[in-house]
């Protein structure tokens, strides 16, 4: 008999469709893991409302269980407590990084109108000399910066608290 | 009974989510530039994904084994509960932007006073959608000061939208007998007090904007009672056009 410490093992082999560095367990998406009536449930927080990736990471979940041989699963959303990225783990950050898009940082009050954009460091160079292009990138999840110094363009992984 | 009066408030504000977001939607490849294109179609993006989580709760309230698409995509235009305003077609980019910030800032207090609602699964949504609105509201803001303090020409074309659109801004606090029952059991806030906050927002951002508050106090309503205006009927031929000619078809 499988367990849940084990299930979630198998878990880090499943990664996120759109930064398909970062594994579920990296970005924190994976909540309680616990059987329940013969069943596997898996909780899963989505990162935005309408994040289209998170039914790709569903498929992904129960064909990855199914590879492990185990049938007997389901995964479950919950909308609370919300997702934050603070819940994105210290290896999460350092794989974005790697990857080229800044993780996030700790942001200025989001309601002040015109509020300097948060300082980001260029995931090229290191420089922290960057400017903010648009508050939306490519993903929900992002926005869109470019480096002054190395002219590198770069996403950054929005602060959502 | 309970059942029903919270049936039909999240229907409300389902619908309010997937109208509008099915507007903004339109905009995909046509944004004045490539940034703000990206930007409303991820806007749009995160209501249509509020309204699955609210379409989804609504279904289960109702308890007829209806999903969020069929919710979404199988009614009929006097079904649809949505306010007058989002379905207000998008117009200029002044247009759908004052839309979306007079949107904005209702939505905004009106989730975080949902926030503290004993009903969980309402509560549980608005924690979640709150962080989205706050940067939804923060970009209609910033673009609004932008458009009325800028040039003569965005000036006038963002105080026409506001002078079209605010003849539909009085229907966001519309109130009947259902709210009043979920508001006695203190479940749902008064819309007395968004309102309030509305107000609040509306006069500070758009005095910043150096634009004004009509005078015309002219009011239109409807959309609550599924009397909408002639452009939803359009707007559910384009949504629902799918599902009609190929019924039950999924992705
Ligand atoms: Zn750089």
């Amino acid at each position: 008999m499988v367990s849940a410490t084990e299930l979630r093992q198998f878990l880090k082999e499943v990664s996120d469709p759109e930064i398909p560095v970062l594994t579920i367990i990296d970005l924190g998406v994976v909540q309680e893991i616990y059987l329940q009536e013969q069943t596997w449930i898996i909780e899963l927080t989505p990162t935005y409302s309408g994040c289209p990736a998170m039914q790709q990471i569903e498929v992904d979940i129960l064909a990855k269980l199914q590879e492990k041989g185990i049938a007997n699963a389901k995964v479950k959303h919950i909308l609370s407590p919300a997702w934050t990225t603070d819940w994105i783990t210290e290896e999460g950050r350092q794989k974005l990084r790697l990857y080229g898009i800044a993780p996030p940082v700790n942001e200025p009050d989001k309601s002040a109108l015109f509020s300097e954009p948060p300082r980001v460091a260029c995931p090229k160079c290191n420089s922290k000399d960057t400017r903010m292009v648009s508050l939306f990138g490519s993903t929900a999840c992002k926005a869109h910066y470019q480096c002054n110094e190395c002219q590198e363009p770069f996403d950054y992984f929005k602060c959502l608290k | 009974m309970q059942e029903s009066a919270l049936f039909e408030y999240v229907l409300r504000l389902s619908d309010d989510s997937l109208i509008l977001g099915q507007r903004l939607g339109e905009w995909c490849g046509h944004g004045p530039i490539l940034e703000e294109d990206i930007a409303l179609t991820n806007i749009s993006l995160d209501l249509i994904g509020q309204a699955i989580s609210l379409y989804d709760f609504a279904a289960e309230l109702e308890g007829k084994g209806r999903n969020h698409d069929q919710l979404a995509y199988l009614r009929y235009e006097n079904e649809y509960k949505n306010v007058l305003l989002v379905e207000q077609p998008n117009g200029d980019f002044a247009m759908t932007i004052l839309r979306q910030f007079f949107f904005d800032a209702f939505r905004l207090p009106l989730y975080e006073a949902l926030m503290q609602s004993p009903v969980a699964q309402l509560a549980a949504i608005a924690a979640k959608s709150v962080k989205e609105t706050r940067y939804h509201l923060k970009h209609t803001s910033e673009w609004v000061i932008r458009m009325g303090d800028g040039t003569e020409e965005s000036h006038q074309r963002a105080q026409a939208a506001i002078d079209h659109l605010w003849r539909f801004t009085n229907e966001l606090f519309y109130e009947d007998a259902n709210d009043h029952t979920l508001q006695a059991e203190q479940k749902v806030p008064t819309m007395a007090h968004i309102q309030t906050q509305w107000m609040a927002t509306v006069t500070s951002v758009l005095q910043e904007a150096t634009l004004e508050i009509p005078k015309n106090n002219w009011k239109f309503d409807g959309g609550r009672e599924g009397r909408h205006s002639e452009h939803m009927g359009y707007l559910l031929s384009d949504l629902q056009y799918m599902q009609r000619a190929y019924p039950n078809m999924e992705w």
